[in-house]
């Protein structure tokens, strides 16, 4: 795996850099299913959470995969303030910083945030959601998840469905899969499409109904209920019925086809009720392997700073999971 | 009596180019032009073309109101240095330039400035786009021109009542005119975004706005200018729609101007990659379709005039990420180069882009634009347009540093600028 000293965007990574990540993530959890899931791996080590945006799984999910590697992680929650108003972003990094911490966990309603404040810091940064930008954590955990139950990704057929213009998960996730070689399609009406989708590596379609025989993951968007004012849809009753994964639809899911959502869902919108249970829904393990997969990235992050020590770095973690 | 040579030059000004020696009394006035000329004092002219004076139609001074992003002494700096010598003040200040007494305190701190600055006022009060400003009042103060910049007027009755009112202002000003000037952006449609609508937005999920809230404003324009024969004069026209449809309502005789931004036809929006908000701006960096339609229009004279939006805000204000950060970018120090660089015009249209046509524009062009002779204001540039430099922010004289050129290599340099007859650039160094 290349040096990575931040992690940003799924653009990031090569094949072989998530091929490295998702296999460390196998290791840890396995950790995470002994009777006490910690290892020492980074002990000494301090993790800031700064949350510009309520997150409360996410928040948990890093929370937990530092305290598993014996990591201390500090909670910083930043009240939004309007520009130029309170302390800069900058100001409030450098700050952090001084108090040295190894790595900044950064969620920010705005895009792009955490590349801003990479260049700020010594610490590495880690890119826990940014606006509708990125959220490559969830990513890996997505991909984790599918390579679990799928085997190798190359030429599976994933539909990404719902509100992607709106949705960092499904930038990352479109960029994720694609790069392991599956065949990715938006599901959308064009008012919840990005404007372009140039360079993507994906197609798009409003239909899902033409797509749902032949998919071997329908990955489904939470739908942005909060944005009602200038609404992209006449009625979320009627978004169900065109774009929502219905009951009538998930009967037509191949065999062994997963149905997913990163979370927190809106039963009887983008997913009806009784679709989310349903033994090939796969959601609560998503949550699992979040756990697992920021322990994957917060080792090769913080623990090893693999340009360094990259042979001895898994030697590192076998000693401390022997 | 003392008098000023600048010797060795190549005068340009609107009626053509020739080498000429210019000689400037204390008064403030051109006292000869002619070949082999000496004076009390004299500047090097070697290289250099001797144009009337800069014009820049917009730029924000910030005073009053936030003194810590610029003040109109510094502003004023920054713009001798880049060979202006007269600047529209735009009217977002806090408060808003939108009655005498504010107009008034502008004016009482220009007086000490090094570029003549020219307020402009706001045509609604409060710059709110509810009810007009008392136009007839600022036009009896002076002001001839009127914005809400900073935004655009939404509302299509305010907008022409505006226009319908401003044209029954003339006898106030005999022999003088007045514009509207707009920024052209329909919010609904522009809310929320941040750079410009397309592939680039859509890759590095910034919300975007497209190029349609623009155009369709420069559309409702065109057609109330048709309406009521008012002037009207287009801000920073950013895209190949406006251009076009300048285009069309020049050919159509409609009274209208528009100048271009130098960050328009100079960057796109591939530079918000970085997501640095130094290239955040409203309108936003375009496309390289836009920036070629944008150079086509100024090539052609669709586009009048070139100006710089320039728009200081303070580090800490651009510390922060893509969305929260303030649009705007410094541009008077740069101005001339950048125009120089990008631009393939011949010297004397870049000049009438810079100089006498927004001069005409905004009613300067007694005392700004030239012609160089006997008898005209000695407001004047020297300008090496061979030089090449490389932008630095440290260097600037701007309380602001956010150039979006920072570091770049441009061609084109003000050696010297004369404002009121007094040498207030030497060798690129402010006098005072």
């Amino acid at each position: 795996m290349k040096a990575l000293r931040h992690l940003l965007s799924m653009d990031d990574l090569d094949r072989d850099d998530i091929d490295y990540l998702l296999d460390l993530t196998q290791r840890y959890v396995e950790v995470g299913e002994r009777k006490i899931p910690r290892i020492p791996a980074l002990r000494g080590k301090t993790v800031a959470l700064v949350f510009y945006e309520d997150s409360t799984r996410t928040r948990i999910s890093f929370a937990t995969a530092a305290s598993r590697l014996s990591a201390d992680a500090l909670g910083f929650d930043v009240k939004r303030s309007s520009a130029n108003k309170g302390e800069s972003l900058r100001d409030t990094v450098e700050t952090i910083s001084a108090m040295g911490v190894h790595g900044i966990v950064l969620r920010h309603f705005g895009a792009g945030a955490p590349w801003r404040v990479r260049e700020w810091t010594d610490a590495s940064v880690i890119n826990g959601g940014d606006g509708r930008n990125q959220h490559p954590t969830q990513s890996l955990a997505d991909l984790f998840t599918a390579r679990r139950h799928l085997g190798e990704l190359d030429g599976k057929q994933v539909a990404i469905v719902g509100d992607v213009k709106n949705s960092r998960v499904a930038r990352s996730n479109a960029i994720g899969f694609a790069e392991m070689g599956a065949e990715v399609v938006f599901v959308a009406p064009q008012t919840l499409l990005p404007a372009s989708l140039e360079g993507w590596p994906v197609s798009a379609t409003h239909n899902l109904d033409e797509v749902v025989d032949e998919i071997d993951v329908c990955y489904l968007l939470r739908m942005q209920l909060e944005r009602q004012h200038d609404a992209p849809v006449p009625t979320l009753r009627e978004f169900h019925h065109e774009f929502g994964l219905t009951a009538a639809r998930a009967d037509r899911l191949k065999d062994g086809a997963l149905i997913m959502h990163p979370g927190p869902m809106n039963r009887g919108v983008e997913i009806a009720g009784e679709v989310a249970d349903r033994p090939n829904a796969v959601i609560t393990e998503q949550v699992a392997n979040g756990v697992a997969v920021r322990m994957a990235v917060l080792f090769v992050l913080i623990g090893s700073r693999l340009d360094l020590v990259e042979e001895s770095s898994l030697a590192d973690l076998e000693s401390a999971v022997a | 009596m003392s008098t000023l040579a600048i010797r060795g030059g190549t005068v340009v000004d609107a009626q053509g180019s020739r080498r000429a020696d210019v000689v400037i009394g204390d008064e403030g006035t051109i006292l000869a032009v002619g070949s082999g000329l000496t004076a009390d004092h004299e500047l090097d002219a070697g290289d250099c073309v001797v144009a009337p004076g800069l014009v820049d139609l917009h730029v924000h001074l910030r005073q009053p109101g936030n003194e810590e992003a610029e003040t109109i002494d510094t502003g004023a700096r920054a713009a001798a240095l880049g060979g202006f010598t007269a600047v529209v003040a735009m009217p977002n200040t806090d408060p808003a330039m939108d009655c005498v007494s504010v107009i008034s305190e502008v004016r009482a701190l220009g007086e000490s400035a090094i570029c003549e600055v020219v307020p402009s006022a706001a045509i609604s009060v409060g710059r709110r786009g509810e009810a007009l400003a008392p136009m007839a009042e600022l036009v009896r103060a002076g002001v001839r021109i009127f914005t809400d910049d900073g935004s655009g007027v939404q509302d299509d009755k305010l907008m022409r009542t505006a226009l319908d009112y401003a044209s029954s202002l003339e006898h106030l000003c005999p022999g003088e005119t007045i514009v509207l000037a707009q920024h052209c952006e329909v919010e609904s449609l522009s809310k929320g975004g941040f750079m410009h609508e397309g592939s680039w937005s859509s890759w590095l999920g910034i919300p975007g706005q497209p190029s349609e809230a623009e155009e369709l404003m420069v559309m409702r324009d065109i057609a109330l200018c048709r309406l009521t024969g008012a002037r009207v004069h287009f801000q920073h026209m950013s895209t190949a729609g406006s251009v076009s449809m300048i285009r069309a309502a020049k050919a159509a005789g409609l009274p209208v101007t528009a100048e271009a931004a130098t960050h328009h036809f100079s960057l796109t929006d591939a530079c918000c990659q970085s997501y640095d908000p130094v290239y955040k701006v409203h309108p936003p960096l375009r496309t390289d379709a836009d920036v070629e339609a944008v150079k086509a229009g100024l090539a052609d004279g669709t586009i009048d005039a070139i100006a710089t939006d320039h728009a200081p805000h303070t580090p800490k204000s651009k510390q922060q990420t893509f969305a929260d950060a303030p649009p705007g970018m410094l541009g008077l120090e740069t101005a001339f180069a950048v125009a120089n660089t990008y631009l393939d015009m011949p010297i004397e249209s870049l000049l009438g882009a810079m100089s006498w046509r927004p001069a005409a524009i905004c009613g300067l062009n007694g005392n700004h634009g030239g012609p160089v002779k006997a008898g005209s204001a000695a407001n004047l540039a020297v300008i090496d347009p061979d030089a090449a430099w490389t932008v630095s922010a440290a260097e600037s004289a701007s309380r602001s540093s956010n150039t979006p050129y920072e570091g770049m290599a441009l061609r084109g340099r003000v050696r010297h600028t004369v404002y009121k007859g007094e040498a207030v650039v030497i060798d690129g160094v402010a006098q005072r």
